[in-house]
């Protein structure tokens, strides 16, 4: 290949990753615009412009079918699209809610936004890996960025400590990630997707499934499943809300993409069901139960997370064609509703007490005070719990028809049993915001509540969602198209 | 009359309502609006009943039907599917007729948060009304659990004292069986799928019952079902959320809880249990039975023992669905009729006396019987309404509970499935032991002298608790006198649905000894070839 011939193939590759090149421009942008400008109005317009772009771009990309840029380290179009889409969009949304809570807590600095762009590109990467060694690359942008993000309250102990126990677990996560890839390449030959599949076809032993386990451990550390999700309710807890919403939503969409994406074309799939079912189980039980006793609702919230994990490893474990986009579905319409419930616990942190410490005696009877963010987040905890007609039921459905279909019966019974017992503790959430009577002598009661334009826009926009793909189907068939056979012949 | 999407506009309109009352700005402005959507509704509805013609035939499709296949993906035949057939016509005239009753009963009661309030209402008959009108059973999920959320809110929100945990209590249990019945629906959708519909997951009622069920999956699929079900009508011994929610309720929660909301649960066992799954529903006819049974006596005996009239009343619902379970289980038409007229004669009956309960709710702000006495004296009207209720509700001939009753004893009386007269025998008990707790409540609190200085004060009915009360009391003695013509309509409907039950349960009884007989005939080294190769 002569030097112009790469030339213009450079160029096509950038179109074809257009997104992630303006992401991580605006990143670079902002850093320098930050040093020179600190705190400015605009660093968070920009980060939110660069975002949204990338959003309508990888929108327009959704239709085009699946291929392959910069020498197939990376996937475009097609389920890749869609990933990143989701990425892209509770990016910008976090961008938005942030801005208002940042300013409250009085912390609105330029690196921040920084960081969710630099994050976001690590996702973006990640979730259109083609080679294991981007995914590795994808999976440490993102994950160095989200601890800066979980520790950034230098002020806030519990804040600082989530974000050293997140990195020192993630860290050693990390080690068990880059083994497996190492012991998969020892085993194959091989880095690529397509050709890890063929070599492990040809012959596969000890050293492959060693390697492969080791990669699953690094991935459901990730995505926190249990039992590796011991970090994620005190970094979800420590961390400022409005990016704990961000990286419950943004980073497990990726990784899971980066996951499924493995599961489908690296790996024969059909021998992980029963691991991924078993950890399902696990995570789902885990999870749904912990949650019961929570006081604190950012940590129920965590620990909801924990079991929603549960449920898209459900769809994994399925392991057709229907449970990878099943699972996708349930990615998307999980990150709106949590992006919609953090933003909501965000605003509810009007009287100074951080998320972290409220608990769910101290927000009685906010719903008659604010009755837009009280029936907003009955949307929510109602969609969380998945009842039709919100988009939470009918990815839950996604999830299991293709479980059930796949003769895992008793999996999908677990599973809606397990989300019989989550109905109780989001049930509680309006309990307390609808049923209890506040206190009036409170000085919450007292201090002014104001909900910022924006972020009202953003949490009714996430309600119009969930009904919006809670009555309609249209969003199932498109994840639907991603994982035909079509799409896995055309990337060799 | 022949308005298009008539079906569709009588389930949708209340939801568009609930949009309504959220734009209106003044109190009186959301009760109005709400009132006129469900009276509109009401109006709507009758077009129904008159377009609905019972001599034509629904075995292939529902009368009045509104149907759209490209709401799901192809690889889904799950529609939006809706229509009118014998089963449900009353059924949904029942909702639409309680629709402005319960707004007109909260019209007072209900003190504060209005405009949330009759917002839910509006969804929650949305909820109800396409429930029965859903032909497609995932359709059907999904208005099933959209009346949780609403009668969540009103129980946990305008509830009495212990609201919360009746709130919870109700939303879990019927969460629980509704969500196994979901795994059930998906595993029903693709094995009908691959039998009937060329291998398309499917969910539409006509296809799942046109297909015929090996015996080995109709148990626990039916077992699942059923206890989505039994959960929700309540069967004994799964009630004891009904007391809880009912007690809590606000007047109109109640209303539609006993009136409407339970009937989701005996109709649910009509409409589907029995036709997808005849051969298990008859094998577990009998234990189905006794549980009724169990019910209704049950039910009767903790009525008697209570001294909170609500409470009472409650557990009276507990013993009448009874019968209607015992009915839907003897496989006769007369008792299947019964069953069918009596989940109407409930809703009415025990309706009013929520109704009337609630309104002397408001006036003491007490539901204690020893509280009241002598009552016939100050509130004349109020009395004699509650006297006609009662009686109804207790089954007194020439009032609608006897007909009913009646149909359901006979029937079972002369069901091969169950026969067991002696359990019949238990079941009539029932009626002279509602006989006994509804006289009792009647006599604590409308008989006997006037010792409490409110009570001889207190307001007879206005206008429009008149206005409540009227209809339901005419139904009453309509229905009671001339039960023909409501009978009528779901007569062929019943007929046809029973000779379904009939032929598949043969079908598949003969399905089954003949795959026996092969697999008797087949050398085992044959056998094993073919399950390799499969």
């Amino acid at each position: 290949m002569d030097l112009s011939q790469a030339y213009s193939m450079m160029w096509t590759d950038l179109g074809a990753t257009l997104s992630l090149a303006i992401v991580a421009l605006a990143g670079l942008v902002l850093v320098v615009f930050d040093a020179f400008k600190p705190r400015h109005e605009a660093t968070p317009w920009i980060a939110g412009l660069a975002l949204m772009a990338g959003f309508v771009i990888e929108m327009m990309n959704l239709s085009t079918p699946e291929g392959l840029a910069w020498f197939d380290m990376m996937r475009t179009g097609g389920s890749a699209a869609f990933v990143n889409m989701l990425v892209l969009g509770s990016g910008a949304l976090s961008v938005v809610l942030s801005v208002p809570y940042l300013k409250r807590i009085e912390h609105n600095i330029g690196e921040v936004y920084t960081m969710i762009l630099f994050a976001t590109v690590g996702m973006l990467v990640l979730g259109s890996a083609n080679n294991l060694i981007t995914v590795f690359v994808g999976l440490e942008t993102m994950s160095i960025c989200l601890y800066v993000m979980t520790g950034f309250v230098r002020s806030e102990a519990g804040s600082t400590e989530s974000a050293l126990k997140y990195f020192l677990l993630g860290a050693f996560s990390t080690g068990f990630f880059l083994y497996g890839i190492t012991l998969i390449y020892g085993a194959t030959g091989s880095m690529e997707f397509g050709a890890i599949r063929a070599a492990a076809d040809a012959s596969a032993g000890f050293m492959f499934w060693g390697g492969v386990s080791l990669l699953l451990v690094g991935f459901l550390f990730k995505v926190s499943a249990a039992p590796f999700h011991m970090w994620t309710p005190d970094v979800y807890q420590g961390a400022p809300t409005t990016i704990t919403g961000y990286m419950s939503t943004a980073s497990k969409a990726a990784a899971f993409a980066a996951l499924i994406v493995i599961l489908w074309k690296a790996l024969p799939a059909e021998r992980w069901a029963d691991v991924l079912a078993v950890f399902a189980v696990i995570t789902m039980v885990m999870g749904n139960v912990i949650a019961l006793s929570q006081q604190n609702i950012k940590r129920m919230l965590a620990y909801s997370s924990i079991a929603h994990a549960g449920y898209v490893l459900v769809g994994l474990a399925a392991g057709s064609q229907a449970g990878y986009a099943g699972a996708l579905f349930y990615l998307m319409v999980y990150t709106i509703m949590n992006i919609g419930a953090f933003g909501v616990l965000a605003l509810l942190e009007w009287d100074g007490k951080e998320g972290s410490e409220q608990t769910m005696d101290s927000l009685a009877g906010v719903g008659y005070r604010k009755p837009f963010l009280g029936w907003s987040m009955a949307v929510f905890m109602f969609s969380l719990s998945g009842f039709p007609p919100l988009a939470g039921f009918l990815g839950k459905w996604a999830v299991f028809a293709p479980a059930v279909e796949a003769n895992l019966v008793w999996l999908a019974i677990i599973g809606v049993l397990t989300s019989a017992v989550s109905a109780y503790y989001y049930l509680r959430v309006l309990v307390v915001f609808f049923m209890k009577p506040a206190d009036e002598e409170s000085p919450a009661a007292s201090t002014p509540f104001d909900v910022p334009r924006a972020s009202a826009f953003v949490i009714a926009a996430c309600v119009v969602l969930l009904v919006l793909f809670g009555v309609t189907t249209f969003a199932l068939e498109v994840t639907q198209g991603f994982f035909g056979a079509a799409a896995l012949a055309s990337t060799p | 009359m022949n308005i298009p999407y008539l079906t569709s506009i009588v389930i949708f309109l209340p939801l568009l309502g609930a949009a309504l009352t959220m734009l209106a700005r003044s109190e009186s402005a959301i009760k109005w609006s709400a009132l006129g959507v469900t009276s509109l509704t009401l109006l709507l509805s009758i077009g129904l009943y008159l377009g609905f013609d019972p001599a034509v035939s629904t075995a292939a499709a529902p009368q009045l039907a509104n149907m759209s296949s490209s709401w799901f993906p192809e690889m889904f035949d799950v529609k939006y599917f809706v229509g009118i057939d014998g089963l449900n016509i009353l059924l949904i005239m029942l909702t639409t007729l309680l629709g402005p009753i319960v707004v007109l009963s909260s019209w007072t009661y209900i003190g504060k948060a209005h405009k949330p309030y009759y917002t839910l209402l509006l969804v929650l008959q949305t909820g109800v009304t396409g429930v029965f009108a859903a032909h497609d059973i995932f359709l059907f999920y999904i208005f099933f659990e959209l009346t949780l959320i609403p009668m969540y809110f009103i129980i946990g929100i305008w509830g009495g004292e212990n609201r919360v945990y009746a709130a919870v209590k109700f939303v879990l249990y019927t969460l629980v069986g509704s969500l196994l019945m979901l795994v059930a629906l998906i595993y029903l959708g693709y094995a009908a799928g691959d039998a009937v519909n060329g291998g398309v997951f499917t969910t539409d009622w006509y296809k799942l019952v046109s297909y015929n069920m090996p015996l080995e999956m109709q148990g626990w699929l039916f077992l699942l079902f059923a206890l989505a079900f039994a959960i929700k009508v309540p069967l004994f011994p799964l009630h004891t959320w009904l007391p809880d929610a009912h007690v809590q309720a606000p007047t109109g929660g109640s209303v539609i809880l006993a009136g409407v909301l339970l009937k989701m649960g005996t109709y649910g066992l009509v409409k589907f249990c029995l036709p997808f799954f005849p051969n298990a529903a008859q094998e577990y006819a009998m234990l189905f039975a006794v549980l009724a049974v169990i019910g209704i006596i049950y039910g009767a005996l903790v009525s008697r023992a209570q001294s909170d009239a609500k409470k009472l009343v409650a557990y009276s619902s507990v013993s009448h669905l009874g019968f209607v379970v015992l009915g839907i289980f003897a496989f006769t038409i007369e008792a299947m009729q019964g069953a069918m007229i009596q989940m109407i004669n409930h809703g009415i009956s025990t309706g009013a006396l929520f109704l009337i309960l609630g309104m002397l709710y408001e006036r003491r702000h007490t539901r204690e019987m020893t509280d009241f006495g002598g009552l016939a004296t100050s509130v004349p009207v109020l009395t004699f309404f509650m006297i006609l209720s009662v009686l109804a509700s207790a089954g007194l001939p020439g009032l609608n509970g006897f007909v009913g009753e009646f149909l359901i004893l006979i029937g079972s009386f002369k069901s091969t499935v169950l026969g067991s007269p002696l359990l019949v025998a238990l079941a009539t008990t029932g009626v002279i032991l509602a006989a006994v707790y509804l006289l009792y409540m009647v006599y604590q609190t409308f008989w006997g002298e006037l010792e409490i200085e409110e009570n001889a004060t207190m307001k007879d009915l206005n206008g429009r608790e008149l206005g409540i009360l009227v209809p339901l009391a005419a139904l009453m003695i309509i229905l009671g006198f001339a039960p023909a013509p409501f009978l009528a309509k779901s007569e062929p409907a019943v007929k046809e649905l029973l000779q379904t039950i009939e032929s598949k349960r043969i079908a598949a009884e003969e399905m089954a000894s003949l795959s026996e007989g092969i697999a008797r005939w087949t050398p085992d080294s044959e056998a094993s070839a073919l399950t390799q190769t499969d």
